[in-house]
């Protein structure tokens, strides 16, 4: 589903930030994506919703390959996948329901259905009472669930995270952290970077390390080569 | 198109500071190309005013006949750079002369005037080449004594509208490129200050039509909201110019339109380009 085969990205400035990295993440999985500021997590997710193209190797998202795709297809491809931020991008001027139902707006979806699919979304992240509060209005876990109910507009089957807790205290974190549970338990894949190791224990999600543009350790590869050598060893 | 027309007067009302001062800056820019528009036109209708009184004048030797008078008058009539041509007899030339020297009115008898023939010629035909080559052939006419034209008159003038056609052309040339500049300016202004906005579109998934519409109306409005405007500046100014200094005449249709047409196109374009740039990152 998203799967990167020997990926480099050099910035023009900045110089390497992946050196051949190759992974793949499977539908409705929830995997981390942890290690030092630089490693390469951010450029990862900005190469899964294509924000930037890889300088070697080659993306494949949903259908969608790196080395032969064109503008349009880009934005059909974010229709597809939900990101969010540490920062939440929400538009400032717009109430919690009109910054997620601009991201139905700007996709051509039915004017009829808008307000049902905002209702139901603002329910599922539990903020159907504060439809009409600006951003500056909420505090930051009730923005991240904001930004969390315009990710998830379109169904996507992936939901991308950078930092989502990042700015959040414990109790926000923990709500928020929550809420991306519930999603992937009903069937959407989570791609979620974060520096926040204690979230990464409490659960035992796959986690792929990454230092210095490289992965270091893939948790999924430790367990599949555990199981080869636990079949190798002689009974 | 109900979103992007929505969407475009959303961007007016949450920045009415910003549109407004776009909007000014635009008028005046305009304002400034349109009252050199305006001098520069009356210039030129004051400069054809004066080449209308470039004029042939041929002197008949006496007792031509009138019959081949008349035939010549037909004949230089025909001519393709000639307006008109009038015959001017001994008595109409005298009574000319009194008209205009009415002090020595008394000094002056038929005879000592000849008839003449008076050419005046069509608009692009006044150039001192021109008018001596139909000067040259009106002469071959055996009756014809002399030819005068104003030879040295007619080439000032002549360089007098060249100098002020080429001083136009630089000069609105010039006033042009500032205005497009300014505008370009403002309207790449009001982008930016939208650049979250445009990436936060991007990220769910806008197609780059969708985000450009509204901007391309923004700008589209903006330039002629400001040509209007503009436009009303140069009326005003044109009219105190012309209660205290000197009668002036204002724009044709035409120039309004094309004015506020110009400055459509550039809040149009300079929105193309300005948004272009955003969505050219991949």
């Amino acid at each position: 589903m998203i799967r990167f085969i020997h990926v480099s990205k050099e910035y023009a400035r900045g110089g390497l930030a992946l050196d051949d990295v190759s992974f793949h993440i499977a539908k409705g999985e929830f995997a981390f994506l942890t290690g030092p500021s630089g490693a390469g997590k951010s450029t990862i997710l900005k190469l899964v919703y294509m924000e930037e193209l890889p300088t070697e190797g080659d993306v494949r998202v949903a259908g969608v390959h790196s080395g032969t795709v064109r503008r349009a297809e880009i934005a059909q491809l974010r229709r597809k996948l939900g990101v969010v931020f540490q920062d939440f991008r929400l538009l400032e001027e717009r109430t919690a329901e009109q910054n997620i139902a601009f991201a139905l707006e700007v996709t051509d979806a039915p004017r009829a259905s808008i307000a049902t699919k905002v209702s139901r979304l603002l329910t599922q992240v539990g903020l159907s009472s504060k439809a009409n509060a600006l951003p500056r209005e909420l505090s930051g876990g009730e923005q991240q669930r904001v930004a969390i109910a315009r990710a998830l507009v379109n169904d996507p089957f992936v939901l991308i995270a950078d930092e989502p807790t990042g700015n959040l205290d414990d109790r926000a974190t923990r709500g928020v952290f929550q809420l991306l549970r519930d999603i992937n338990a009903a069937g959407t894949a989570v791609l979620m970077a974060t520096h926040n190791l204690e979230l990464v224990r409490r659960s035992d999600y796959r986690v792929i390390e990454m230092n210095r543009g490289q992965i270091v350790y893939d948790s999924a590869e430790a367990a599949a080569d555990a199981a080869v050598d636990g079949r190798s060893t002689p009974a | 198109m109900r979103l992007t027309l929505r969407e475009t007067l959303l961007a007016f009302r949450r920045a009415p500071l910003l549109s407004a001062l776009s909007v000014m800056t635009i008028a005046f820019s305009l304002f400034s190309l349109g009252l050199f528009v305006l001098v520069a036109v009356n210039i030129r209708d004051a400069l054809q005013q004066v080449e209308e009184r470039v004029e042939i004048r041929a002197y008949i030797a006496d007792g031509t006949p009138v019959e081949a008078l008349a035939a010549a008058l037909g004949d230089i009539g025909a001519f393709p750079e000639v307006a008109r041509a009038d015959g001017i007899s001994q008595e109409e030339a005298l009574e000319r002369a009194r008209a205009e020297l009415g002090e020595f009115r008394d000094v002056f008898d038929a005879a000592f005037l000849p008839a003449s023939i008076e050419v005046r010629l069509k608009p692009g035909f006044r150039d001192p080449e021109t008018v001596s080559a139909v000067a040259a052939r009106i002469r071959t006419y055996p009756f014809v004594d002399d030819v005068r034209f104003g030879e040295e008159w007619v080439r000032k003038l002549y360089n007098i509208r060249n100098l002020a056609t080429a001083a136009g052309i630089i000069l609105g040339v010039a006033f042009a490129a500032v205005a497009i500049i300014i505008i370009g300016a403002t309207i790449r202004m009001a982008v930016l200050a939208r650049g979250r906005e445009i990436s936060i579109m991007r990220l769910v998934g806008a197609t780059d039509g969708f985000i450009r519409r509204p901007f391309l109306l923004e700008g589209l409005a903006k330039g002629i909201l400001g040509g209007i405007l503009a436009l009303a500046l140069t009326y005003f100014a044109h009219s105190l110019i012309s209660r205290t200094l000197v009668a002036t005449r204002f724009f044709d249709d035409r120039i309004i339109i094309a004015g506020i047409a110009f400055g459509a196109l550039i809040g149009f374009l300079g929105s193309a380009v300005s948004v272009g740039r955003h969505l050219r990152r991949v």
